[in-house]
C-alpha cells in the first residue's frame, strides 16, 4: 500500500514540468475560447460601450424579436442552407469525378494536374474576390469587354445585379474547393486493393461500369462521412467567400448575404453590436445542434470519424 | 483492351488538361492584367494577353511607392514567421502533454482543448473580449494573437500523432534512464514528431499570411499595420485608399496622385499577395497533401 501511495506522490511531481509546458496553451484557449463565452449575453442587452457588456441594460429577448421580425433573419438562414446545400453537391460529384479519373492515369503529368488544381485553396479569399473582379467589374471586366461582345450580348452590370450571384458562387466555390475534397477522395481510392478493377477488367466490365460498380460502393463509407460532418456545419457560412466575392455589394445582398456576412456588417460597419450578438448566438445556437446531431450520425456509422 | 486503356489514358489527360487550364485561367489573367498598360485596361478591359505590354503597375508599387508594398510586406512576414514560431511553440507541448500515458487529469484536459472545437463565443463576444479586457484594438497583437490556435483542431491532430506514431517504450526507455519530462520531450518526442510539426508548421503560416480579417476588424486608426492583405482588402472596400495611403506616407506619390494607374496596380498588388504562396507551394505540397489527407475526415 505504502509503495503505491510514493509511487503516486513522484508521478505528481514528476509531471509538474509537462504541466508547465502545458499552461500557455491551456491559458491561450482560455483566453481565445472560453473568456467570449460570457459575452453571448450581450445578445440580451442592448449594448453600450461605456457601460460594457454586462453593464449595458437588459432588454431580454428584444433582439431576437427584432432580428426575426425583419426579412434579413428568413434571407440570411436561407442563403446560408440553400448555398451550403449546393456546395456539398457540386463539390462531391466533382470531387469523385476528377478523383477517380486521376486515379486512372498513368503518367507524370498526374502530379501536375493535382497541384493546380489545389491551388487555388491556398490563396486568400480576397485575392480571389480580385480574380473574380477581373472576369465581372462592369468597366474593365474581361466578360463584359471581351466574352459578351463576341457573342453579341449588351454588357451586364453583374455587381448589382443578384439574380446570377448564385451561379457565380458556386463556381467559384467549386474551383477553389473541388482539389481538396479530390485529395481526400484519391488518398481513399489509393488505398484500394486492385484486384477488385482486376477482375472486374476480366469480366469484361468497362470504365463506366468499374466506376459505378466498384469505386462508388468503395468510396460510399468516406462519401457519407464527409457529407455528414459537411451537414453539421451547414450553418455556418464561408465568411470570406461570401463577404470578398461579391465585394460587399449592397445590391447583391438579397443572394449573397449569409448569416457569417450578416453579423460581421453588424459589428464592423452598421456598429448594431447586440443585433450582431444576437444572430451570432442564433447560428451557434443552431449550429452546435447540428454538429451534434451529425456525429451522433457518424458515430452510429463510424465510431472512429466522429468528432466526439 | 490494351489498345482500348490507351485511349481511354489519352482522353483522361485530354480532361485533365482542361481542368487544369480552367484552374489556372483566373490566374493567368491576372498576371497578364498587371502587366498592361493602364489606359489599355480603361479601353479593352482585363485580357488573358496584354494588349499594350507594361510594367507601370509595378515600376509605381516598387519605385515610385515602394515604401507602401514594403511596409506591408515587412509586417506579413514577420507575421507569418512569428505566428508559426509561437503557435508550434505552444501547440508541441500542449499535444505532448495530453498524449502523455498515466498523466492526471489527462481526460479532462482533452475535454478543455476538444470542446473549443464546436463551439465557440463568435465573432462578437471575441472581438468585445479582446478589445475591452485585452486592448487589441489598432495593435499588432490583434494580428497575431486571434489566429495562434483558433481551436484545438492542430493540438488534437497533434496529439494522435504523438500517440499514435511515437511508441511509448521508447519514452519509457528514456525516462528509466533518468532523463527529465522537458528532455525526454525535447530530445526525443519532438525530433519523432518533425513530420507532423511541419504539416502543421504550413498550414498555420498559409493562415497567417492570407488573413486579413483580423486587420479589417482590429485595426481602425492603426492602417500603417496593414499586412498585404489587409491593404488589399482596404483596397478592395474603397479603391481611394492606396491614393490616401500614399498621400499619408508622402513623398513623391503625391504628386502624381491625379494619373495613379489604379486598375493596373490592384492587380499588380494582387500578384504580390500570392506570389510568395506560389513560390513556396512547390517545396510544401507534399505536406500540404499530407495536411489534407490526415485532417480530412475530421476537418
Amino acid at each position: 500500500m505504502t509503495r503505491v501511495k510514493v509511487k503516486k506522490k513522484t508521478n505528481w511531481r514528476r509531471f509538474i514540468p509537462v504541466y508547465l509546458m502545458m499552461l500557455p496553451g491551456l491559458a491561450y484557449f482560455f483566453i481565445n475560447n472560453y473568456m467570449p463565452l460570457p459575452g453571448i449575453m450581450v445578445a440580451f442587452r442592448r449594448f453600450n460601450a461605456q457601460l460594457g457588456i454586462h453593464g449595458s441594460p437588459w432588454v431580454g429577448f428584444a433582439n431576437f424579436e427584432f432580428l426575426f421580425a425583419t426579412q434579413d433573419a428568413w434571407i440570411i438562414t436561407r442563403n446560408t442552407i440553400l448555398y451550403n446545400t449546393a456546395f456539398i453537391i457540386v463539390n462531391t460529384v466533382l470531387a469523385i469525378l476528377v478523383a477517380a479519373l486521376l486515379s486512372e492515369l498513368s503518367g507524370k503529368l498526374k502530379n501536375v494536374y493535382q497541384s493546380a488544381i489545389l491551388l487555388p485553396n491556398l490563396i486568400s479569399t480576397v485575392i480571389i474576390g480580385y480574380l473574380v473582379f477581373a472576369f465581372l467589374s462592369a468597366e474593365s471586366g474581361f466578360i463584359n469587354n471581351t466574352v459578351l461582345p463576341f457573342l453579341g450580348i449588351s454588357p451586364i452590370s453583374w455587381y448589382t445585379e443578384p439574380s446570377y450571384w448564385p451561379f457565380i458562387l458556386i463556381l467559384v466555390n467549386a474551383w477553389r474547393g473541388v482539389g481538396y475534397g479530390c485529395i481526400i477522395y484519391l488518398a481513399t481510392l489509393t488505398g484500394f486493393d486492385r484486384s477488385y478493377y482486376e477482375s472486374a477488367m476480366l469480366d469484361g466490365a468497362g470504365r463506366g461500369k468499374q466506376f459505378l460498380h466498384i469505386t462508388l460502393p468503395l468510396l460510399k463509407p468516406t462519401i457519407i462521412m464527409l457529407t455528414l460532418l459537411s451537414i453539421g456545419r451547414i450553418f455556418y457560412a464561408d465568411f470570406g467567400l461570401f463577404f470578398q466575392v461579391p465585394m460587399n455589394q449592397g445590391a447583391l445582398f438579397s443572394t449573397t448575404n449569409v448569416i457569417d456576412t450578416y453579423v460581421f456588417r453588424g459589428l464592423v460597419q452598421l456598429g448594431n453590436i447586440s443585433m450582431s450578438a444576437a444572430a451570432g448566438l442564433y447560428q451557434s445556437v443552431v449550429g452546435f445542434i447540428l454538429v451534434l446531431f451529425a456525429n451522433v450520425v457518424v458515430r452510429k456509422i463510424d465510431p472512429d470519424s466522429a468528432l466526439i | 483492351m490494351y489498345k482500348n486503356d490507351r485511349i481511354f489514358n489519352y482522353i483522361g489527360h485530354v480532361l485533365m488538361l482542361i481542368v487544369t487550364v480552367m484552374t489556372l485561367l483566373p490566374f493567368i489573367l491576372l498576371i497578364s492584367s498587371s502587366f498592361t498598360d493602364n489606359d489599355a485596361i480603361l479601353r479593352y478591359g482585363y485580357g488573358f494577353i496584354p494588349s499594350v505590354f507594361s510594367t507601370f503597375a509595378f515600376e509605381w508599387l516598387f519605385i515610385t511607392n515602394g515604401e507602401i508594398i514594403l511596409r506591408a510586406y515587412g509586417i506579413s512576414f514577420l507575421l507569418t514567421i512569428l505566428g508559426v514560431i509561437l503557435s508550434i511553440v505552444i501547440t508541441t507541448p500542449l499535444a505532448y502533454g495530453m498524449a502523455k500515458q498515466g498523466l492526471p487529469l489527462r481526460k479532462i484536459i482533452i475535454m478543455y482543448v476538444f470542446l473549443t472545437m464546436i463551439f465557440n463565443g463568435g465573432l462578437v463576444p471575441t472581438y468585445l473580449n479582446y478589445t475591452q479586457v485585452f486592448g487589441l484594438k489598432d495593435t499588432f497583437w490583434a494580428l497575431l494573437i486571434p489566429n495562434l490556435l483558433t481551436n484545438g483542431f492542430f493540438v488534437l491532430l497533434m496529439k494522435s500523432y504523438f500517440a499514435t506514431s511515437i511508441p511509448n517504450e521508447i519514452l519509457e526507455a528514456a525516462s528509466i534512464d533518468g532523463a527529465s519530462e522537458t528532455r525526454i520531450m525535447l530530445q526525443v518526442a519532438v525530433p519523432m514528431a518533425k513530420p507532423i510539426i511541419a504539416t502543421i508548421a504550413i498550414f498555420v503560416a498559409i493562415n497567417y499570411w492570407n488573413d486579413w480579417l483580423n486587420g479589417f476588424v482590429y485595426l481602425a486608426r492603426r492602417t500603417d499595420l496593414a499586412s498585404i492583405q489587409v491593404l488589399l482588402n482596404r483596397i478592395m472596400q474603397n479603391v481611394q485608399v492606396l491614393q490616401q495611403n500614399a498621400a499619408a506616407i508622402g513623398g513623391e506619390a503625391a504628386v502624381g496622385l491625379a494619373q495613379t494607374p489604379i486598375v493596373a496596380v490592384r492587380m499588380a498588388m494582387a500578384v504580390m499577395g500570392v506570389l510568395p504562396i506560389v513560390l513556396v507551394y512547390p517545396f510544401v505540397q507534399k505536406n500540404f497533401v499530407k495536411g489534407i489527407t490526415l485532417g480530412g475526415v475530421k476537418g
